[in-house]
């Protein structure tokens, strides 16, 4: 039993020896070493200290991790993970979940502005864009959870409705909501124009065209400079009004005509509750849509697209529709972010964007609804604290600037959620249509190989 | 035809090392399935290895012999870079091996963003700029001001750049073709869980095409260096994508397929900044990889997929 003991002691040491090890070599030509510009050239300075405290860091997390955490005789556990049973007990927000959620959603603004005063732009600020990404997040979930395509390109379509608001605002003086129903026309459509040729790819080439069409669709946006108005994009771009009332000061304006004294935060709580709006109606559209043979169909074609063949159903016209429907709510979600800025220009729509949204929908639990709650919550919520993290100057020195940490610590996230979870936070994978009882064993529990 | 036969020069140059790095996207596809998305950040590490190798070297070490130095670069830049592509494939990808599809592809995405951020905290967001070394070139074509013709050049960079990729396509497909290692690597391509019952090691197959893969991408990233002078922390995201469209377009899977395919992406690059617009070169790009999936759906020289229920 000691000798046990002595060698598990013994292969966490050397286990923890080789993994300092590695960041030593890893980090040699980035942690140790930097070229900075210097006159005539490039320099070279070192950091030894930051190098060895890396690797001293690794050796004593991955020492105690081994000790502690990783023990190899743990019982093996058996039956669905806790994070499944929570996914099992909120199957959808169609139950009290969804009706609690959606009063407390109403009711944030007003709890915000009245215990929260100094810091409620902030707040509502953030929360609309954690509304945006929701919403992103459920337009993408049609085409990426329900139908099982993977798209790498939505970002395309929320610059296509982005723009297409800007545009027609710029050109024919277009308000918010005359062009809301356009841009999400447009982008379906454009949705329908990238599908017909790339629908019969497989799974990851689709991915890549799909990828390569956001970029196209940036690249043209940056260049077309007399269109578009290239890098500089375009701003001015019209506040959504409430029934014809502008939320200005003075006049025959909202606050004036309902006899509330002036306050900057009524434009921000009627954003919030524009995009709540639209946030809702996607998930009523999706949830009434996955009940309809077509939604049915999305489902049948992410298990087995070639069963779905060999019972008849047009694989084209049903993929087709998943991406249009997605592309859709994506040019409405993408009219709202030209609104609420004022300002558009191609920067906003970069990879990076796309990126975000599909691991929104992924590290959610692939086709669950509540997920995308709660993943857009954790990470865009998470990026707007690391953001606050100005606090940390003092523990680190001045030179500490916690916004470029931001995205380090995202990617890392993104890694570590995957590799912890790799079926999403929320798991609710089984398909809404049952043939007279569940199997034991259901679709979530059988490691996926096919049909992603 | 000067302006063409140049640009022809400047097109090859470009398409090989593309297809450096597709060759990394391929053999990783082909072995296990999945879009390694981090490995245009691997072959952007590969060239800020070489670019501090290279200071290392010529400021600190003192050395001046050009040929020996970037011999010792390029050494150095393979084995270092290969032990992140290694670090990668075990922290991010291993995990979740027999997993969903998508999930390798979220770490991937996720490893990518990671690897940028982690270059830009440490580096900083500028970029590096390194004097072009190797100078001179053989002349092919004498300018004559009366005709307009123009002085074609292959430049010894550009001459060192289109061998060494021949060199190293060489040596690798004998490595694919000859090796036990190839043959394992060939056999967890076809099918994994045989080639497992029959005795071959999978996990550490798969480790190893990593590391030829990341190798690969670092000889890329010491070219790019060389040839624009100039590096960033992000150019591994358009060069990334560039290779895995010239891996697609090639036949993914393929090694001479994604050879092919860079070498065609570089073309069509070049030629498109030559004669039309330079704003638009990705465009073209990927509207011709798109057309040649419409038609060509396995790529030019991939295996059609047999779909198996």
């Amino acid at each position: 039993m000691a000798t046990a003991t002595d060698n598990r002691i013994a292969d966490s040491v050397r286990d923890a020896f080789i993994a300092a090890l590695l960041v030593g070599v890893l980090g040699f030509f980035f942690l140790a070493l930097r070229t900075e510009i210097a006159p005539g050239g490039l320099a070279l300075s070192t950091r030894w200290g930051l190098w060895f405290s890396a690797i001293a860091i690794v050796f004593v997390i991955r020492l105690a991790l081994n000790l502690f955490l990783f023990k190899a005789n743990r019982p093996v556990r058996t039956g669905p993970s806790t994070f499944a049973k929570i996914g099992a007990s909120l199957p959808d927000l169609s139950g009290w979940t969804g009706t609690i959620m959606l009063v407390v959603a109403i009711a944030l603004p007003f709890l915000v502005t009245t215990f929260l005063p100094a810091q409620q732009r902030q707040f509502i600020d953030l929360m609309i864009l954690i509304l945006t990404y929701v919403m992103l997040g459920w337009g993408l979930n049609i085409v990426v959870g329900l139908a099982g395509l993977l798209d790498l390109g939505f970002v395309a379509f929320y610059a296509i409705g982005a723009y297409s608001f800007a545009l027609l605002a710029h050109y024919f003086d277009f308000s918010f909501w005359m062009a809301l129903p356009v841009a999400g026309i447009l982008a379906a459509f454009w949705g329908m124009i990238l599908g017909f040729p790339v629908l019969r790819l497989r799974g990851d080439y689709l991915a890549i065209v799909t990828l390569a069409f956001g970029e196209i669709i940036r690249v043209v946006l940056l260049n077309w400079y007399d269109f578009t108005g290239g890098p500089n994009g375009i701003s001015g771009i019209p506040k959504p009004t409430f029934f014809g009332l502008d939320f200005g000061r003075g006049e025959g304006n909202f606050a004036a005509v309902f006899g509330m004294p002036y306050s900057t935060i009524h434009r921000f709580i009627y954003l919030y509750f524009i995009i709540l709006l639209l946030a809702v109606i996607t998930y009523f559209v999706t949830n009434r849509l996955r009940r309809l043979p077509i939604g049915r169909a999305w489902e049948a074609l992410r298990e087995d697209e070639i069963a779905c063949r060999s019972l008849g159903i047009n694989t084209t016209n049903t993929k087709l529709t998943a991406f249009a429907i997605g592309a859709m709510f994506g040019g409405f979600a993408g009219a709202f972010f030209a609104t609420r800025q004022g300002f558009v220009s191609p920067e906003s729509f970069t990879f990076i964007e796309s990126a975000i949204i599909l691991a929104i929908v992924v590290l959610g639990g692939l086709g669950s609804q509540f997920g995308v709650v709660v993943a857009s919550t954790v990470m865009i919520g998470g990026m707007e604290i690391l953001r606050n993290l100005g606090f940390l100057k003092g523990a680190f020195g001045p030179d500490f600037d916690p916004v470029q940490y931001r995205m380090l610590i995202f990617g890392l996230a993104m890694v570590l959620i995957m590799v912890w979870k790799p079926r999403g936070l929320v798991t609710t994978r089984e398909p809404t249509a049952v043939l007279k009882e569940k199997k034991k064993i259901g679709a979530d529990l059988v490691a996926q190989g096919e049909g992603h | 035809m000067e302006y063409f036969v140049q640009q022809l020069i400047n097109g090859l140059t470009l398409g090989s090392i593309y297809g450096l790095i597709a060759i990394g996207y391929t053999m990783v596809y082909g072995i296990i399935g999945m879009i390694n998305f981090a490995h245009g950040d691997i072959f952007m590490i590969g060239s800020f290895i070489a670019l501090t190798m290279f200071l290392v070297l010529t400021s600190v070490l003192g050395f001046t012999f050009l040929p020996v130095v970037l011999l010792i670069v390029l050494i150095v830049a393979m084995l270092f870079t290969s032990a992140w592509g290694w670090t990668v494939e075990r922290l991010a990808y291993r995990p979740l091996r027999g997993s969903f599809r998508l999930a390798p592809l979220i770490t991937a995405i996720g490893m990518s963003i990671l690897l940028q951020n982690f270059v830009r905290v440490t580096q900083g967001a500028r970029v590096k700029p390194l004097p072009p070394q190797i100078q001179g070139g053989i002349t092919l074509f004498e300018g004559n001001a009366e005709t307009g013709a123009i002085v074609v050049q292959l430049s010894y960079m550009q001459l060192i750049i289109i061998v060494t990729t021949v060199v190293l396509m060489t040596i690798f497909s004998l490595i694919i073709a000859k090796t036990p290692l190839g043959r394992s690597q060939r056999a967890c391509e076809q099918d994994r869980r045989m080639a497992a019952l029959l005795g071959v090691n999978v996990d550490r197959t798969i480790s190893l095409t990593f590391l030829m893969g990341a190798a690969l991408a670092a000889v890329a990233g010491l070219m790019f260096l060389l040839l624009y002078g100039v590096i960033d922390f992000y150019i591994g995201f358009l060069a990334g994508i560039k290779a895995f469209t010239a891996a697609v377009l090639g036949g993914i899977g393929s090694l001479p397929g994604a050879m092919l395919g860079g070498l065609l992406i570089g073309l069509i690059e070049v030629f498109w900044s030559g004669y039309f617009t330079v704003e638009y070169k990705d465009v073209a790009a990927f509207s011709i990889l798109a057309i040649v999936l419409i038609f060509l759906p396995s790529g030019l020289l991939g295996r059609p997929e047999v779909e198996k229920v």
